[in-house]
């Protein structure tokens, strides 16, 4: 009788943090145009690479969602890839990075 | 008496007929690009509306289009490779090849027979006939050890003539398709780091290419190639703090007017004047924002900018005579790009993020039009049809 209380708890939870985090719903529409838009502007609409480089769920395999999170509120020296920070909060970068892992249609 | 039966005869005959092919010129018409349906609008700027859509073109994120000597079909170069042929008098698509994994842009020879495609993925340039989109010339961009590089800043010259950017490999190529079954490339090493895109002045005579990765623009002249390229501007921007880019700014646009040309800077909220007898910088303009395309109206008398994310909600026009700002517009936010009717009167505007397509009087800077459009970003009128490198 314990493990199916588990398990409903553990699913709600793993909801909790797929409805992204406490990130309302209007927000994550302008995340996502944003996503596909502005950082499409490099990467192409379809995250299939541009100058800068594809960010599909394949070529993404290895790199935690942590790094990319990174990557998208710091940038990358060295690169053209510029800091997103001043626009995104920690949360918000973490849902971008794990909507990429995921795949955005 | 007869004449008037002969008239009556002939319009009973053929009035249909030109009824329902309402004949017409091209050269008021332009497309629209929809970036994110995969479609085009086709516009007239004579009573600046829309006559309708075409559908089906892949993904046109970062579209562009070059046009056929007769102003009657739009090449397209879409993102994922795509080569479209359009008939923008019938609306609809006359041939179509997929002929990369990933492009960037295009150009048509100076004899209006081939249409040149520049690829990133696999990186280079192929060549295709303008009739048949059949495949004339492969030239893939290797370097250093047999790698390839993306291409970028592709335009045609004088000479039938294609010269384009490495990005990875900081090379400038030159292919000459007099012969189209010898194609013949010239290359220019070493013109600097990461060209990202470039532009050929409006005589066809210097092709400039902006660089991501260090300060100036390389700089070759194509009347006297063997004099190789060289850096101009190279103090530009030297031990000054760059802000992040977050859109590259577009050469494309790059506008000159009498002897000075206005360029965007990279990563600074300013545009450049420069001088094109020394090739030395003569001004810096501070703007609203990092311009992305600065462009001038037909005359030569005013630049008309626009803004990189986050600032992409404004247009500056600046007089470039008093090098001073005239007045600031607010189209509303996504403003991507501006195209001008030929004669300058009028400059039509793609606001992305409100779906809006807006066109300006030049003069009072009035709105004179205001439709709807998915996600509009490039904007290509006819008369590019016979302007060198565009």
């Amino acid at each position: 009788m314990k493990q199916p209380v588990l398990i409903i708890a553990s699913l709600l939870f793993l909801a909790q943090s797929a409805s992204a985090a406490g990130i309302p719903e209007p927000r994550r529409i302008e995340l996502l145009n944003l996503l596909k838009h502005d950082c499409g502007s490099c990467h192409g609409l379809s995250l299939k690479g541009g100058l800068g480089p594809p960010l599909t769920p394949t070529k993404l395999q290895g790199k935690p969602v942590d790094f990319l999170a990174a990557t998208i509120l710091y940038g990358r020296t060295g690169t053209p890839m510029p800091p997103w920070r001043p626009f995104l909060t920690n949360r918000e970068a973490d849902w971008l990075a794990q909507q990429i892992k995921e795949g955005v249609q | 008496m007869r004449m008037r039966l002969f008239t009556i005869i002939f319009l009973l005959t053929f009035s249909p007929l030109l009824n329902a092919t309402e004949w017409r010129g091209t050269g008021d018409l332009g497309v629209v690009v929809e970036r994110a349906d995969g479609s085009l609008q086709v516009i007239e700027t004579t009573g600046n509306t829309i006559l309708g859509r075409i559908e089906g073109l892949g993904d046109l994120s970062h579209a562009s289009a070059v046009f056929s000597r007769d102003e009657r079909f739009a090449y397209l170069f879409g993102r994922d490779g795509g080569l479209t042929k359009v008939d923008i008098l019938q609306r609809k698509v006359a041939a179509r090849v997929v002929q990369s994994g990933n492009s960037i842009g295009g150009a048509i020879s100076q004899d209006g027979r081939l249409v040149a495609v520049s690829n990133y993925e696999p990186g280079g340039v192929r060549i295709f006939d303008a009739v048949s989109l059949e495949m004339v010339a492969d030239i893939p961009a290797t370097y250093g050890d047999g790698k390839q590089s993306k291409v970028v800043g592709l335009v045609d010259a004088p000479g039938n003539r294609f010269v384009f950017s490495l990005w990875d490999a900081g090379e400038i190529w030159m292919v000459d398709m007099s012969d189209q079954a010898k194609p013949v490339v010239r290359k220019f090493m070493d013109i600097g780091l990461q060209p990202y895109d470039a532009l050929i002045t409006p005589d066809g005579r210097y092709y400039i290419a902006g660089l991501y990765g260090e300060d100036g623009l390389a700089l070759l002249d194509l009347w006297n190639p063997d004099k190789g390229p060289r850096r101009i501007l190279a103090d530009y921007g030297k031990g000054e703090q760059k802000l992040p880019v977050y859109k590259m700014p577009h050469l494309e646009g790059w506008a000159i007017a009498g002897k000075r040309l206005f360029i965007p800077a990279v990563g600074q909220h300013q545009v450049l004047v420069v001088d094109t007898d020394s090739w030395q910088e003569v001004g810096r303009l501070d703007v609203h924002g990092q311009p992305v395309f600065v462009m001038a109206r037909p005359d030569g008398r005013q630049v008309w900018v626009n803004f990189a994310f986050p600032n992409n909600d404004t247009l500056q026009i600046i007089d470039t005579q008093s090098l001073e700002l005239i007045t600031t517009l607010k189209p509303g936010k996504g403003v991507l790009h501006m195209e001008f009717e030929p004669r300058g009167e009028e400059v039509w505007v793609s606001v992305r993020d409100i779906d809006r397509l807006q066109v300006y009087d030049t003069d009072t800077f009035s709105r004179r039009a205001d439709w709807p459009v998915l996600k509009p970003s490039g904007i290509f009128l006819t008369s590019r049809a016979h302007q060198i490198g565009l």
